[in-house]
C-alpha cells in the first residue's frame, strides 16, 4: 500500500480515459470555422446595407453576443457547447456565455450582488487581462515612439 | 470566385484557431475561463507585433470573430489613440475600440439574466 | 456495548437494525436502472421551489419524512439525527430538517455522510444512547454544480473521467429489533491524500480512502473478500473503481468478484451519459436506502460492505492548487445475527 503520489498519479492516469480528441478537435474546427464564416457574412451584409467595414465589423460581434446571449437564456447553448467545445468557446459568443450563464446563475442572490457582480465571474478576467496587456502595448508604443 | 475565397479563408482561420483551442482543452488543464483570458492576451501581443492584421485581412470574421481578434481590437484602439492623444490615449485606446462588444455583452447579459430563469439540469 | 477492535473498528454485539429507509430522486436517476426500489421520484427536480439549495432542503426532509412514515414512527421517538450534505455548512440539512424538532447532529463527510451517519446512529443504539436513531443526507446536480464548478448554463464539455452528481436523498431509523439488516460492525475511516488535484476526477481522489479503510477492516476482523457477498463502495465511478481493484490487489486482496459501486449502480453509465458515473452524497445514500436495503432485508445479500467515498475539499482549497484529501467509512451489514 506504501504508494508515492507520483506512482499513484501514473496508476491514475492510466485509469482514467481521455477525451476523444479525434471527434472533439474536428468538431471545434467544423462549428468554429462555421460561426466565424457566419460572422464573415454578418460583416459582408452589413456593409452592404451601407456601414463602413469598422462598423460592420463591431455590429457583427454585438449581433453575435446577443445571439450566444439569447441562446443562453433559451438554454440551448449549453447544449451545442457539450457538443462544439472550443467551437463555441473561442469565438466572441464563448465571452457572452460566460457573461450570462453566472449572471443568470446566480439571479437568486439577488440582482446586485447575485446577478450584477456575479456577471463578471468569468468575464471580468477577460476584461482585466485584455485592458492590462493592451495599456502595457501602449505604454511600450508610448516610451518607443512607435506610433 | 473571390467570395467564396473569402468564405474559405474565414472558415479556415476560424476552424484552426478553435481547434487550437480545443487542443488546450483536452491536453492542457486550462480551465475555459484561462483560456478565454490566453486568447485575448495573445491577440494583443499578436496584434502588437503586428501579425495579426494580416490575417484580419485574409481571414475576415475568421480572425475577428474569435477572441483573439477582440484583443487585437484592443491592441489597435491603443495604437490609434496614443497617436493621437499620446499618453492618455495609452489608458482609453483599449476601452473605446472594444466598448461596443463590452457593453454589448453586460446589457445583453443583465437583460437575458432578468427575463429568463435557469433552466433544470438534473 | 460496542467493542473495538483492531485499528479503527467497532464490533455492535446487539446488532442494531435499520427499522425503515426511504430514498428519493430526481428525473435521471428514476430513469436509471434501480428506479423500482424508489420511494418517490421528482420529474421536477425543483420540487416546486425557488432555488436549488431549497429543492434539494425539500428532498432530505422527504426523504426523513417518508423513512419516519413507512415506519409508523413520530418525530418524538427519534432521539437523534445524525444529517449533513455537499453545500457549505451543510444547509440542505439545516434547513431541511429545522422543522422536524428532532436533536440534530450536524456532519460533513461529503459524500460518505450516509456511512458517517450510519455509523453513529448504530454505535448510539448499541450502547442504549438512544432507542431510535435516524441518518440522512442528499445531493442535487444542480446546487452542486453551481457551488463546485461552473453556472448550469455555461457552455463547457465534460471530461470523461468527471462523474455526475446525483439529484437524490436517503434516510433511515435505527433501533433494536429482530428484523433485518442488522448492523454488523463500523470502521471509521482515517484522511488519505495521494496527490490527485484533479477536481474532475474524484474516483481517483477518493479511491485510495476506500482501499485503506477496508484494508483495515478486513485486517481488524480477520476477514477475506470472499466473506462477503457484496463490497460496495459509495461513488468511485468507473475510474476509481477500477483504481481500488489494483490498489487492494497490491496488498494481495483482490476483491474483484464482489465488488460493486453505488456511482455504477444508480445510472445506466453508457446511456445516461454520466460519463465515469454518479457521485455527491445522495448517490450512495438512495442506493443503500433503496436496492441494497431490500436485497439484505430479503435476504438476497447477506453479507454487505458499504463504503461511502467522501472528497473533502472546497472550492477555496482546490483554487489555492491543494490536491483532494478523501475519506471513507465502512458498515457492515448483514441478514443474520451472528
Amino acid at each position: 500500500m506504501k504508494l508515492t503520489p507520483a506512482e499513484y498519479s501514473e496508476m491514475a492516469k492510466k485509469a482514467s480515459p481521455g477525451t476523444k480528441s479525434y471527434k472533439t478537435i474536428p468538431i471545434a474546427f467544423l462549428i468554429g470555422g462555421l460561426i466565424c464564416m457566419a460572422g464573415e457574412g454578418l460583416i459582408n451584409l452589413y456593409q452592404y446595407l451601407g456601414m463602413d467595414q469598422e462598423t460592420a465589423g463591431a455590429v457583427t460581434s454585438v449581433t453575435l453576443i446577443f445571439l450566444a446571449a439569447l441562446l443562453t437564456g433559451l438554454d440551448l447553448y449549453n447544449s451545442i457547447a457539450r457538443f462544439a467545445g472550443a467551437g463555441t468557446l473561442v469565438p466572441i459568443t464563448g465571452f457572452s456565455n460566460g457573461v450570462v450563464s453566472p449572471a443568470l446563475e446566480f439571479k437568486s442572490e439577488g440582482l446586485v450582488l447575485g446577478l450584477g457582480a456575479k456577471l463578471f465571474v468569468i468575464a471580468g478576467p477577460v476584461i482585466v487581462y485584455g485592458i492590462s496587456a493592451s495599456i502595457v502595448y501602449g505604454l511600450i508604443l508610448y516610451l518607443f515612439k512607435l506610433y | 470566385m473571390e467570395i467564396f475565397k473569402e468564405y474559405f479563408w474565414a472558415f479556415l482561420v476560424g476552424g484552426i484557431l478553435c481547434a487550437i483551442g480545443q487542443v488546450l482543452i483536452d491536453y492542457t488543464k486550462l480551465t475555459p475561463a484561462r483560456i478565454l483570458v490566453s486568447y485575448v492576451v495573445a491577440g494583443v501581443i499578436l496584434g502588437g507585433i503586428g501579425v495579426y492584421e494580416p490575417l484580419v485581412k485574409l481571414a475576415g470574421g475568421g480572425a475577428t470573430v474569435p477572441l483573439t481578434g477582440f484583443g487585437y481590437l484592443l491592441a489597435k484602439g491603443v495604437k490609434e489613440a496614443v497617436a493621437e492623444k499620446g499618453l492618455l490615449g495609452i489608458l482609453t485606446g483599449g476601452f473605446t475600440s472594444a466598448s461596443a462588444g463590452i457593453a454589448a455583452a453586460i446589457f445583453f447579459g443583465f437583460l437575458v439574466a432578468l427575463i429568463f430563469k435557469p433552466k433544470d439540469k438534473a | 456495548m460496542s467493542q473495538k477492535i483492531g485499528r479503527s473498528t467497532l464490533v455492535l454485539d446487539t446488532f442494531p437494525s435499520i427499522m425503515s429507509y426511504a430514498s428519493v430522486v430526481g428525473k435521471k436517476e428514476g430513469e436509471g436502472p434501480l428506479a423500482r426500489y424508489f420511494d418517490a421520484i421528482f420529474d421536477d427536480t425543483t420540487l416546486g421551489e425557488k432555488t436549488w439549495e431549497k429543492s434539494e432542503s425539500r428532498m432530505q426532509k422527504e426523504a426523513v419524512s417518508r423513512a419516519l412514515e413507512k415506519g409508523g414512527y413520530a418525530t418524538m421517538q427519534i432521539d437523534y439525527i445524525f444529517a449533513g450534505d455537499l453545500l457549505n455548512q451543510c444547509i440542505s440539512s439545516h434547513y431541511g430538517l429545522r422543522d422536524l424538532n428532532i436533536p440534530f447532529y450536524g456532519l460533513y463527510g461529503a459524500c460518505s455522510t450516509m456511512a458517517e451517519g450510519l455509523s453513529l446512529a448504530s454505535v448510539f443504539v448499541d450502547n442504549n444512547l438512544a432507542g431510535f436513531t435516524m441518518a440522512a443526507t442528499s445531493s442535487h446536480f444542480c446546487s452542486a454544480e453551481r457551488q463546485f464548478r461552473l453556472p448550469l448554463e455555461y457552455g463547457g464539455q465534460r471530461t470523461p473521467t468527471s462523474q455526475w452528481t446525483a439529484t437524490a436523498a436517503g434516510s433511515l431509523v435505527v433501533g433494536k429489533s429482530a428484523r433485518p439488516p442488522f448492523v454488523k460492525a463500523v470502521c471509521g475511516g482515517t484522511i488519505t491524500d495521494l496527490g490527485i488535484k484533479d477536481i474532475n476526477n474524484m474516483g481517483a481522489a477518493m479511491a485510495p480512502a476506500a482501499a485503506q479503510t477496508i484494508k483495515t477492516y478486513l485486517e481488524d476482523s480477520h476477514t477475506g473478500p470472499q466473506d462477503y457477498d457484496l463490497i460496495v463502495t459509495g461513488d468511485l465511478g468507473l475510474v476509481g473503481s477500477e483504481l481500488l481493484i489494483d490498489l487492494l490487489k497490491r496488498d494481495g486482496i483482490d476483491i474483484s468478484g464482489v465488488h460493486n459501486d453505488c456511482g455504477k449502480m444508480l445510472y445506466d453509465v453508457e446511456a445516461q451519459d454520466v460519463h465515469a458515473g454518479g457521485s455527491g452524497a445522495g448517490c450512495s445514500a438512495s442506493v443503500l436506502c433503496s436496492y441494497l436495503l431490500k436485497k439484505i432485508e430479503d435476504g438476497a445479500l447477506k453479507n454487505v460492505l458499504f463504503i461511502a467515498t467522501g472528497a473533502l475539499m472546497s472550492t477555496t482549497s482546490f483554487q489555492q492548487g491543494e490536491s483532494i484529501p478523501s475519506i471513507a467509512h465502512l458498515v457492515h451489514l448483514t441478514y443474520n445475527r451472528e
